[in-house]
C-alpha cells in the first residue's frame, strides 16, 4: 500500500526502521524535515534512540563518529554549508572505518549563498572516503537507506555511505510511497555488531598516529573497501529486489540504451525529466537512451564503460563544476575511457546550478544537438549576465 | 602484521619501546633513609618507580627517562642523580 | 613488570612532562571502565604512535577541535546500548583543543547535559606544534608567536578564565587543580566521577620544553604557580565557590617566573620590573578573588 508523503518524511520513515541508536544533526535547508521528523518520531518512543541536538554540523559529524566508534548504529544528514563545515570530520570517519550513514539533502554552495539544488556540494566531497549513492526518485532515496547501511556495515567494506537526495525536489515533493514496516526492514538488515569499538572489556585505542610506515597502507585498504565496495552494493540491490521487489540499477542503471548512438549520463532526480526527452525523441525515432550513475563512490569505471561502448556520442549532465577544469562526472568518465578503443564522444553539459530549472526541452536540445553550446559547457546561461552591453551609437561615435 | 580497518592499535602494546635509551643522568635509588613516601613513585611521569619492600623502591631503567623529577621530590634526599656510563 | 597499567610506560613525552603526569595520575583514579577521548595534542601524539599504544582503557583520538563532542557522542552511544551505568566518559584535551579551537564543541556538550568529565591539560601554549600561544598563554610569556622582542613582552593577553566559563554554564561541577597535588587531582576526579552531567577539571601542567625549564622542576614549578597566586586552585559546585586551596603566605612571582625560560625577558630587558609588577597584581587579583590567603 502506497502512502502520500513528502520526500523527507519518507526517509526519516526509512531511517526508522533502521533502528539508529543515536542520530545527531544540526538544522540547514533543505535538509530540516528529515531531522525534524526524526526528533519527532523519536520523541514518540518510535525509535529507542539518542538524539542529540547539537549546536554546529561540526559537531553533529563528531557526537556520530563518537556514537558509531562505541558500538551504535548511527545517523546524521546534512547539506551544503554543513556538508563543508564536516569536511574535517567526513574524512576522518572514513579514515577510522566507521559506516555511518548520511543524508546529503543536494544543495548548491556559497558564496552567493543559494538554497536551491545542484550536486556541488556531495560531488566536492568526492575524495573523502564516503561511499556516495545517488538517489532518482524518493521511493529510491527511502529505499537507499537500509541499503546504505547493508553497504557500509558489510565487513568487506567498513566505509561510511552518503545518501544524496536533490534538496526541495526530492526532500520536499510530495509522492506516493512504499513505506517499509520494522519486520520487513528486520528481515533485511540485521543489526550492527563491530569487530572492535571502544568498549572497556576490551580495550582497544582508535586514531593512533599513523607515521610513514604504515599510512599509505591505510589508504590502500580504503581503496580496497571501496573496489570491495562494488560488488556488495549490487548485491545488497539484489537482495533488496528480492525482498521487495523495487529494483533502481546497482552502480548503474540504463534506460532505452540497447541501441542508442546518442546517450545522457546523469545522477540524482534530472533522471526524470532525462527519461521524459529521451521518450518523446525515441518517438521520433531518434536512438537515444540514459544511463544513470547511482554510485558516484566507488566509480564504476568498468560498467560505465561497458555500457556506453556502443554509444557514438554521450553527454554527461551535471549540477557542479570543478571551477578551472570543468564538468567532474564528465572529468570522471573521459579517464574511465582512457587507453579503450571505440572511445565515444564525450561532452559535458554543466546544468542546473543553484536551482536553475531544467526542462524537457534544453535536454532535448543537447540530445539533438540544437541547443546553444555558445558557453562552453555550461547550458542555459543568460548572455545578458555575462557578457557586456553592445556599446551604444553614442559611445562607438565619441571613441571614433 | 596486517592493519586492522582504521589502524585500530591493541593496548598495552607502548612497553615494547623502552625510553631508558634516552637517559643521561639516571636515578640511584639509595635505599637508606627512605621513609616510604610513594612521592617517587606517584611523580615519576614514566609510572616506572616500584617498591622492592617496605620503605625500599626503585625504578625500572628500561623506561627512566632521567628526567629527575624523583630525586627534586624525594623529601630526604635518598634518590641521587648521577651521570650514566653508558 | 608494572601489571594492569592503565597508563604504560613507553609513552614519548619529553623529560618530565607534567600533561603525562597528570594524565597518568587522572586515568589511575578513574579506573578501568571509563572510556576516554583526546583532542590533537601533544598527549595524543606521546601516547599512541601507532602500533603502539600507552592506554589500557579504550581510547579515541578524532580531531583537534571535537573531543568533547566525541564524548557527546560516546555518551549517548552507553546510553541507547544500556551502558551507561557501567561506563564512564572522560574527554580529555590541552588547552588549544580545550579553550581555543575546541571551545564551541566545549560549550556544545556543557550545554546538552552529558554525562561526561572532561579535563584540560593546561600547559599554557600550544606545544604539540612547537609551543605557540594559546588563548590560556599567560600575560607577557614569550612563545613561538608570541616571542618577546624590541618591541614586545611576548604575550599580550591574559589567560582566558575557563573554569568561570564552564561555571557559566551552569554545570554541577568545575574545578581546578596541578600536577603537583596529586591528592587533590585524585580527590576532583573521584568526585567528578560520583556526580552526573558534565564536569570540568582544568589542570595546570607544566611542559619543560615549552616553558623552557628544567625537567626536574616540573612539580616545583607547579607548586610555586599555586603558591603565588598565579594559578588558583578551587572547586565551583553548581554556581558556587566551594572549596579553594589556601596560599597562606604567598610566594613572590619572581620565584616562580625565574626557573622558566619563557620569562627569561623580563629579567634581562629594561623595564622588566614594572612588567614583573603587573604579573604580581595578577597573582595578588586570583589571591583577593578566590580570598586564597
Ligand atoms: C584544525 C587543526 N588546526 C591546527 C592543528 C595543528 N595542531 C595540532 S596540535 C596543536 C596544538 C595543541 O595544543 P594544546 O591543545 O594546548 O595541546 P598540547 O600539545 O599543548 O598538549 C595544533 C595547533 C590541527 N591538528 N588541526
Ligand atoms: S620519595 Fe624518597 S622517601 Fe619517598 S618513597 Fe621515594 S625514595 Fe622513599
Ligand atoms: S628520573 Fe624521572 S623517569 Fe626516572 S624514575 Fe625518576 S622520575 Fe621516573
Ligand atoms: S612538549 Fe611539553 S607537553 Fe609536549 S611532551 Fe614535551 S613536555 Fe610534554
Ligand atoms: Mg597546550
Amino acid at each position: 500500500m502506497k502512502t502520500f508523503i513528502e520526500g523527507s518524511r519518507a526517509v526519516a520513515d526509512a531511517v526508522t526502521v533502521c533502528r539508529p541508536k543515536v542520530i545527531s544533526a544540526y538544522p540547514i535547508t533543505p535538509q530540516t524535515h528529515i531531522v525534524e521528523e526524526l526528533a519527532k518520531i523519536v520523541a514518540n518512543g518510535k525509535v529507542k534512540a539518542e538524539f542529540v541536538n547539537v549546536e554546529s554540523e561540526f559537531s553533529a559529524a563528531s557526537v556520530v563518529l563518537g556514537s558509531c566508534a562505541t558500538g551504535a548504529r548511527s545517523y546524521t544528514a546534512t547539506t551544503a554549508q554543513g556538508l563543508f563545515l564536516m569536511a574535517e570530520v567526513l574524512f576522518n570517519i572514513s579514515g577510522m572505518r566507521l559506516p555511518i550513514v548520511m543524508t546529503c539533502a543536494n544543495r548548491a554552495v556559497s558564496a552567493p549563498i543559494n538554497i536551491w539544488n545542484d550536486q556541488q556540494d556531495s560531488l566536492s566531497m568526492r575524495d573523502s572516503g564516503w561511499i556516495q549513492l545517488y538517489a532518482e526518485d524518493n521511493q529510491e532515496a527511502l529505499d537507499m537507506h537500509l541499503q546504505a547501511y547493508k553497504i557500509g556495515e558489510n565487513k568487506g567494506v567498513l566505509l561510511p555511505v552518503m545518501v544524496c537526495m536533490d534538496g526541495f525536489i526530492l526532500t520536499h515533493s510530495y509522492e506516493p510511497v512504499e513505506l517499509i514496516s520494522q519486520e520487513d526492514a528486520d528481515r533485511f538488515l540485521p543489526s550492527y555488531q563491530p569487530e572492535d569499538y571502544l568498549n572497556p572489556d576490551n580495550p582497544v585505542t582508535m586514531g593512533a598516529m599513523v607515521g610513514p610506515e604504515a599510512y599509505m597502507e591505510t589508504r590502500y585498504l580504503m581503496q580496497e573497501a571501496m573496489e570491495n565496495s562494488v560488488k556488495v552494493i549490487e548485491d545488497v540491490a539484489n537482495e533488496f529486489n528480492n525482498q521487495f521487489g523495487r529494483y533502481y540499477g546497482g552502480l548503474i542503471d540504463t534506460y532505452k540504451l540497447e541501441d542508442a548512438e546518442t546517450v545522457i549520463v546523469s545522477l540524482g532526480s534530472v533522471l526524470g525529466t532525462v527519461k521524459d526527452a529521451v521518450d518523446s525523441l525515441r518517438e521520433k525515432g531518434e536512438k537515444v537512451g540514459v544511463l544513470k550513475v547511482r554510485s558516484f563512490r566507488p566509480f564504476p569505471k568498468d560498467a560505465i564503460c561497458e555500457a556506453l561502448k556502443g554509444a557514438k556520442k554521450v553527454h554527461v549532465l551535471e549540477k557542479a563544476v570543478s571551477i578551472g577544469m570543468g564538468g567532474i562526472v564528465s572529468s570522471e568518465i573521459k579517464a574511465a575511457f582512457c587507453g579503450k578503443t571505440g572511445v565515444p564522444e564525450i561532452v559535458g553539459s554543466i546544468i542546473g546550478l543553484g536551482g536553475r530549472d531544467i526542462t524537457v526541452e534544453t535536454i532535448i536540445g543537447i540530445l539533438n544537438g540544437s541547443g546553444d553550446s555558445s558557453y562552453d559547457q555550461f547550458i542555459d546561461i543568460k548572455k545578458e549576465l555575462v557578457e557586456d552591453p553592445e556599446p551604444s551609437d553614442e559611445a562607438v561615435a565619441a571613441n571614433a | 602484521m596486517k592493519l586492522k580497518p582504521g589502524a585500530i592499535a591493541d593496548s598495552h602494546t607502548s612497553h615494547g619501546n623502552l625510553t631508558g635509551s634516552w637517559r643521561t643522568f639516571k636515578p640511584v635509588y639509595k635505599q637508606k633513609d627512605c621513609t616510604g613516601c610513594k612521592l617517587c613513585v606517584i611523580n615519576c611521569p614514566e609510572g616506572c618507580v616500584f617498591e622492592v619492600e617496605d620503605r625500599k623502591y626503585t625504578c625500572n631503567l628500561k623506561y627512566c627517562k632521567g628526567c629527575g623529577i624523583c630525586a627534586v621530590e624525594c623529601h630526604v634526599n635518598d634518590i641521587e642523580m648521577i651521570l650514566e656510563d653508558k | 613488570m608494572i601489571k594492569d597499567n592503565l597508563f604504560d610506560c613507553g609513552h614519548t613525552a619529553c623529560l618530565g612532562c607534567g600533561e603525562a603526569l597528570a594524565a597518568k595520575r587522572v586515568l589511575q583514579v578513574a579506573g578501568k571502565d571509563v572510556i576516554t577521548t583526546d583532542a590533537t595534542g601533544c598527549l595524543e601524539v606521546f601516547t599512541t604512535r601507532y602500533p603502539e599504544t600507552s592506554w589500557g582503557v579504550p581510547f579515541i583520538h578524532s580531531l583537534f577541535e571535537n573531543s568533547a563532542a566525541v564524548a557527546s557522542g560516546i555518551e549517548a552511544a552507553l546510553k541507547a546500548l544500556g551502558k551507561a551505568d557501567e561506563v564512564k566518559v572522560l574527554a580529555q584535551g590541552g588547552d588549544g583543543g580545550t579553550a581555543d579551537i575546541g571551545l564551541q564543541a566545549l560549550s556544545g556538550m556543557f550545554e546538552r547535559g552529558h554525562d561526561v568529565l572532561y579535563v584540560c591539560y593546561d600547559n599554557e601554549a600550544y606545544m604539540n606544534t612547537g609551543v605557540q600561544r594559546s588563548g590560556l598563554t599567560p600575560f607577557d610569556t614569550a612563545t613561538a608567536t608570541s616571542p618577546a622582542g624590541k618591541y614586545s613582552w611576548g604575550n599580550e593577553h591574559r589567560k582566558k578564565d575557563i573554569p568561570a566559563i564552564a561555571a557559566a554554564h551552569g554545570i554541577p561541577y568545575v574545578a581546578t587543580s596541578s600536577v603537583a597535588f596529586p591528592r587533590d587531582i585524585e580527590n576532583k576526579v573521584k568526585k567528578a566521577l560520583s556526580i552526573t552531567g558534565p564536569k570540568y577539571i582544568q589542570i595546570h601542567v607544566p611542559c619543560p620544553l615549552g616553558w623552557r625549564s628544567k625537567p626536574e622542576n616540573t612539580i616545583k614549578i607547579a607548586m610555586l604557580a599555586v603558591k603565588t597566586g598565579l594559578f588558583p586552585i578551587y572547586e565551583i559546585e553548581n554556581g558556587d565557590l566551594t572549596g579553594v586551596r589556601k596560599v597562606s603566605e604567598p610566594v613572590p612571582v619572581e620565584e616562580y617566573l625565574k626557573l622558566q625560560g619563557r620569562f627569561a625577558h623580563l629579567f634581562k630587558k629594561d623595564g622588566g620590573k614594572d612588567e614583573i609588577k603587573k604579573i604580581q597584581e595578577l597573582a595578588d587579583r586570583n589571591i583577593k578573588k578566590f580570598r586564597l590567603n
